[in-house]
């Protein structure tokens, strides 16, 4: 009895030890989230770390968002036509292929792309100016870490995601039409016809509100990450392994709750 | 000047300072000697700021040093970074002009620049070196643009971490000569630490020796070959034998 009862206590204190272990995680990020908002709202601003975060995290996002969203439209409508042509609904690729890219697929891809691309650099980035005392220099500079590294990049992230989710679901979106209209047989024109008309504002809201939500938790996982890193190059490859499954994990998490917040009213 | 009074800090169960007192001059300039691993950054740093102390008190001209204005604070400080702590994204010109580009002591552009180059002069390295980045250049280089950055807006007190480490033993002479001649010229408090004696005599008025997390000896250097401390006996003399376990 004794021996189940210990073997009970150790279970239950692991549990605990992990729900708390948790629950402080969270408490972590959600302070590291408020620190970095109050940064935002206080100057001093600076500008030229905001235009290099904006080119790294929009810009030269562009071409992977772009071949992703192509690929990933044209694969949606020849899906969309074999499985429609079960039951005889094979005209429905243009509306299916507009509403699976702006709804689901075009932010959470690009969500999860911008995790891979971005997240991964900015943790790798802070992790190493961090172990090589760059952190602590910056510091010795009068120059706020939090102020100078995060909040440029956290700021890049709300501003671009978004602009790049759209230019990845009009992207998908013509990988579809033209998938549809080169091998399936459709009308260019009915096509385009059919993705406008059945496309509601609250999608496209829904898209963008989804891509700055991803935008925000990929770059701030990326630094949260990086600057708690540990030493060495150890600390360097944890930091980014962890920012990454935080960041894809939190992003299919924040898509499964925002589609409820929209669509399930 | 610059007053440690029962410094304490510990990482976990590892007490890496157990009541540190120590004081350095205005002017001065102090280097504390000792072992891998005896706390000496740990000091450096809780004065700085970047490591919190648990006890005890750090004065700098009277000052709690964890009170007031900390960009003010700050501002009084240069330091030179064991690693050089250069930042790999900015060109060298821009590395030692950071702080005149920003903050109080915020220059034109132009002005900045020109700075970043006299120093860069200052401390031997050419003006085609500024537009470089730091990669770019050899250890010994990127240790004098660190020593240039530290100096940049002419500050009160400079803080050298193990600047020699690393560097054959002509450029340790070189760093260590640019040192001493830069904190008198500038009238600057220097606080050093290292375990490379040559940095020591060369760069230090006094000595303050840290061993297990205290202060086991302090003084000027002049009396340190005779201190008659067994603790910094050994140490000066890099013997394996004595009350300094060689193996910690």
């Amino acid at each position: 009895m004794s021996t189940l009862w210990r073997s009970l206590r150790a279970m239950l204190g692991a549990l605990g030890r992990t729900v708390l272990g948790w629950l402080a995680a969270i408490g972590r990020v959600g302070f590291f989230f408020l620190d970095t908002l109050s940064h935002m709202l206080r100057p001093p601003v600076y500008g030229r770390e905001i235009f290099n975060a904006l080119l790294n995290v929009g810009w030269l996002s562009l071409p992977v968002v772009g071949l992703t969203a192509i690929f990933t439209g044209g694969a949606l409508a020849l899906q969309i036509y074999a499985g429609g042509s079960r039951f005889n609904a094979e005209a429905v690729v243009p509306q299916i292929v507009a509403i699976g890219m702006v709804r689901e697929l075009g932010p959470v891809l690009v969500g999860l792309m911008i995790a891979a691309r971005v997240t991964s650099s900015i943790a790798a980035e802070i992790a190493t100016m961090k172990v090589t005392e760059q952190i602590d220099a910056l510091v010795t500079l009068s120059t706020h870490p939090i102020k100078y590294l995060v909040v440029p990049r956290v700021l890049a992230g709300l501003i671009c995601v978004p602009l790049l989710v759209a230019v990845g679901d009009i992207i998908g979106i013509f990988g579809g039409y033209a998938v549809a209209v080169q091998n399936l047989g459709f009308n260019a024109a009915i096509y385009l016809i059919n993705t406008v008309d059945f496309l509601e504002p609250l999608d496209v809201i829904s898209s963008l509100v989804k891509g700055c939500v991803f935008g925000g938790i990929a770059t701030l996982m990326g630094c949260y990450y990086g600057m708690g890193s540990g030493r060495g190059a150890q600390g360097v490859g944890r930091a980014t392994k962890g920012s990454v499954e935080a960041a894809a994990v939190l992003i299919l998490a924040a898509n499964f709750m925002l589609t409820g917040v929209f669509f399930s009213l | 000047m610059i007053r440690m009074e029962g410094v304490t800090k510990a990482f976990g169960d590892n007490r890496v300072l157990r009541d540190v007192d120590l004081e350095i001059e205005k002017g001065s300039s102090m280097v504390i000697i000792g072992g891998s691993g005896t706390g000496k950054s740990v000091a450096l740093k809780c004065v700085l700021g970047l490591v919190r102390h648990d006890a005890g008190r750090i004065l700098v001209d009277g000052q709690d040093a964890g009170k007031g204005d900390r960009d003010a604070f700050l501002a009084r400080f240069g330091m030179l970074f064991q690693g050089g702590a250069l930042f790999d994204s900015l060109p060298v010109w821009h590395n030692v002009a950071f702080r005149l580009m920003r903050g109080a002591l915020k220059r034109p552009r132009e002005e900045a620049r020109e700075i970043a180059i006299e120093k860069l002069r200052r401390v031997g390295l050419k003006p085609d070196v500024a537009d470089r980045l730091p990669a770019e250049l050899s250890g010994g280089m990127q240790k004098r643009v660190g020593l240039a950055r530290a100096i940049a807006a002419e500050p009160e007190i400079i803080f050298f971490d193990e600047p020699t480490t690393g560097l054959d033993p002509i450029m340790a002479g070189v760093i260590n000569d640019l040192i001493r001649e830069i904190v008198t010229e500038m009238g600057a408090t220097a606080m050093t630490i290292t375990h490379d004696m040559s940095s020591v005599r060369a760069i230090a008025d006094r000595v303050a020796m840290l061993h297990d997390g205290v202060i086991q000896w302090t003084g000027p250097v002049g009396d340190m070959d005779a201190s008659g401390d067994a603790y910094v006996d050994q140490f000066i003399h890099g013997r394996a034998e004595g009350p300094i376990a060689a193996v910690r």
